[in-house]
């Protein structure tokens, strides 16, 4: 196990300093050849493989994994977060493999936004997003200046300074959505990773969320990697795709390439058309079975 | 944004230190006889400046030998459960949770019983004897935290409600086992069912038990604290707290076991004394709020306030009988367990 020797800092100053350590000093984020098996047991068939797949991704880069259920996209993502040790191959984020990493190491440079979490006991939400400063503390905790500004600049960020002194439990999901996010970007990570984040959102949240992500990517060099099953929200926002199916990667790349009507079809068992906007954005149209 | 700071904690902690104090200080004045603390005072300050060379008076007696110790006794015991119930609460994200509830104070009866005769059997030296009946409750408990957890388990996770009837129904079969074992090995120093069960203050253990409660309260509150910032994560649920940082398996197993060793040394020395751990943690958090770096040592401070409060309800509501302490923490935490499930499911 490499552990590295410094803490990267990975604002929008000093991220270019954070050199990567092998291959291309432009990716940040290599997925070689990795794979993973669920199998309740050695002797019995797998319950479900996700097959080798490689793709790479530079910062302030959007990469959608796109796919319908039970593609492998969560798997994918844990992967990639290191939470799951891959069957073969490797996961590296600026050189180091993501799942030998310590846990503190990895919270330093990986924030995930999953699904709403359900809170035990009720809480503020700045106590919420000072969370994310948990792993660049030391002994206790009692957090400094420093993480509060940080905190404070994270909530700005996403447009909820004013939700600071709020209960947890008494604002709405779109606004639950940004606090989580802002927690994540607490984190300072350079890679943010999230899990079907416009779940839970209308139409204009769901837009607000991934325009800020796109700014937020641009101006910070994260490096943001996106699960999710909507196909035009991914034509519009993504840079990269990653498209699954039953745990194999059909395509990758940008979704003017990734975007043919034959192969959604196939992968979203639905008729449908994709034309290509003024912008050179693909843009994809459902029709009914019957 | 206004995050905890230690000086912060340190007047929280001091304001709960001066009403422990004073509650001290009037139970040490009630009971069946009554006293002039005014006049123990004046007599201890005597003794202090070398006026004189004992306390003369007979209350200076009772207070100093018979209420004191138990006062002490109900200090260490209500801060080891309090402490105990949050713990157990963050690491089964239950807010329900509480020693007595989920059973293990009842393990850890059990596991005190067995050790008891064991004891007896091997006819040890006095000073050393009175260590296994601990080490038995730490035992009991411990083993009973993890058989309620793999109770409440469904599809690898943990259910609130399924770990909750699994608690309820492995502390009703340890007290099964309690009354069998009371009444065909009843005898020696075994006490009585109704110690081990409802728990009591008023025997108080030897001197060398004391010296260990002390130490294993401090070192076991100890090694939690040090886990109290990551608890908060873990609040959220453990993949959650892993992806912020949390060592979860190192934070789980440090305590798992603290919080066994809390509820065994206490239950060692005082029987079942139940819902101390659900009532305090909750009003500590009321007050606030639930962040583990300041609720760890406010309730170790409330549950020293309020057991030593419930013990001298207990010995001065019906004097010169002794209810056990148990009855009274109970009359008062089951409607309150009542009142927090109703709110839960609502």
């Amino acid at each position: 196990m490499s552990t590295p020797l410094r803490t990267p800092m990975p604002s929008a100053a000093n991220s270019s300093a954070d050199q990567p350590l092998r291959g291309n000093p432009d990716v940040r984020l290599s997925v070689e050849q990795a794979s993973y098996v669920y199998a309740p047991n050695p002797s019995q068939a797998p319950l479900f493989t996700l097959e080798a797949l490689s793709f790479q991704a530079k910062p302030g880069e959007i990469v959608a994994i796109l796919g319908p259920n039970a593609s492998g996209k969560s798997t994918l993502l844990k992967l990639i977060s290191g939470a799951l040790a891959p069957l073969s191959g490797r996961v590296f984020l600026n050189g180091f493999a993501t799942h030998s990493l310590t846990p503190k190491l990895r919270a330093q440079r990986i924030a995930l936004v999953q699904q709403e979490s359900r809170l035990l006991f009720p809480s503020r939400v700045w106590e919420f997003v000072l969370q994310g400063r948990h792993a660049h503390g030391h002994g206790l905790r009692f957090e400094s200046e420093e993480d509060v500004t940080v905190a404070k600049n994270a909530l700005a960020q996403v447009g909820a300074l004013h939700l600071t002194d709020r209960w947890m439990d008494k604002i709405s999901g779109g606004e639950k959505q940004r606090v989580i996010l802002a927690r994540a970007l607490a984190q300072q990570p350079l890679l943010l990773l999230l899990d079907e984040p416009t779940l839970h959102l209308d139409i204009g949240a769901q837009v607000d969320l991934l325009d800020s992500l796109r700014r937020l990517a641009a101006e910070n060099r994260y490096t943001v990697v996106v699960v999710t099953h909507e196909l035009n929200l991914t034509g519009e926002y993504a840079n990269q795709v990653v498209l699954l199916q039953k745990g194999k990667c059909l395509r990758v790349g940008a979704p003017a390439s990734v975007f043919q009507r034959d192969l959604l079809e196939q992968v979203f068992q639905a008729p449908l058309n994709v034309e290509m906007t003024s912008s050179g954005r693909p843009r994809v149209t459902l029709f009914s079975n019957k | 944004m206004r995050p905890l700071t230690l000086g912060r904690l340190f007047l929280r902690c001091s304001i709960l230190a001066v009403i422990l104090f004073v509650v001290v200080v009037i139970a040490l004045k009630l009971g069946a006889v009554q006293v002039s603390l005014y006049g123990l005072g004046r007599d201890l300050i005597r003794v202090l400046l070398r006026q004189s060379s004992s306390i003369s008076s007979d209350y200076g007696l009772i207070v100093l030998n018979i209420r004191l110790p138990r006062i002490l006794l109900a200090i260490v015991v209500g801060a080891s459960l309090s402490v105990a119930g949050a713990s157990f609460q963050a690491l089964l994200r239950n807010p329900l949770a509480d020693p007595y509830v989920l059973g293990i104070s009842s393990g850890a009866a059990v596991g005190s019983i067995v050790a008891l005769m064991v004891e007896n059997q091997l006819a040890l030296s006095p000073e050393f004897a009175g260590l296994i009946t601990p080490f038995g409750a730490f035992l009991g408990a411990a083993v009973t935290i993890a058989a309620v957890y793999y109770l409440g388990r469904r599809d690898g996770q943990i259910d609130s409600t399924t770990l909750l009837l699994g608690g309820i129904i492995t502390a009703s079969f340890l007290s099964a086992i309690i009354m069998f074992l009371m009444s065909t090995l009843a005898g020696g120093n075994l006490r009585g069912a109704s110690y081990w069960m409802m728990g009591s203050l008023s025997t108080l253990p030897p001197e060398s038990l004391l010296f260990l409660l002390g130490i294993g309260f401090f070192v076991a509150t100890g090694a939690i604290y040090t886990t109290a910032s990551d608890l908060n994560l873990l609040l959220a649920g453990e993949k959650e707290a892993m992806h912020l940082g949390v060592d979860v398996r190192r934070v789980q197993i440090v305590v798992y076991l603290a919080a066994s060793i809390l509820t065994g040394l206490a239950v060692s020395v005082s029987g079942a004394i139940g819902y101390v751990g659900l009532l305090v943690p909750h009003a500590m958090r009321m007050i606030f709020g639930s962040d583990h770096r300041m609720l760890i040592p406010s309730s170790a401070l409330g549950g020293a306030i309020a057991l030593v409060i419930a013990d001298t309800i207990a010995r001065t509501v019906a004097a010169p009988s002794d209810l056990p302490v148990g009855a009274v923490t109970a009359m008062v935490g089951a409607p309150f367990f009542i009142y927090l499930l109703r709110r839960r499911l609502s």
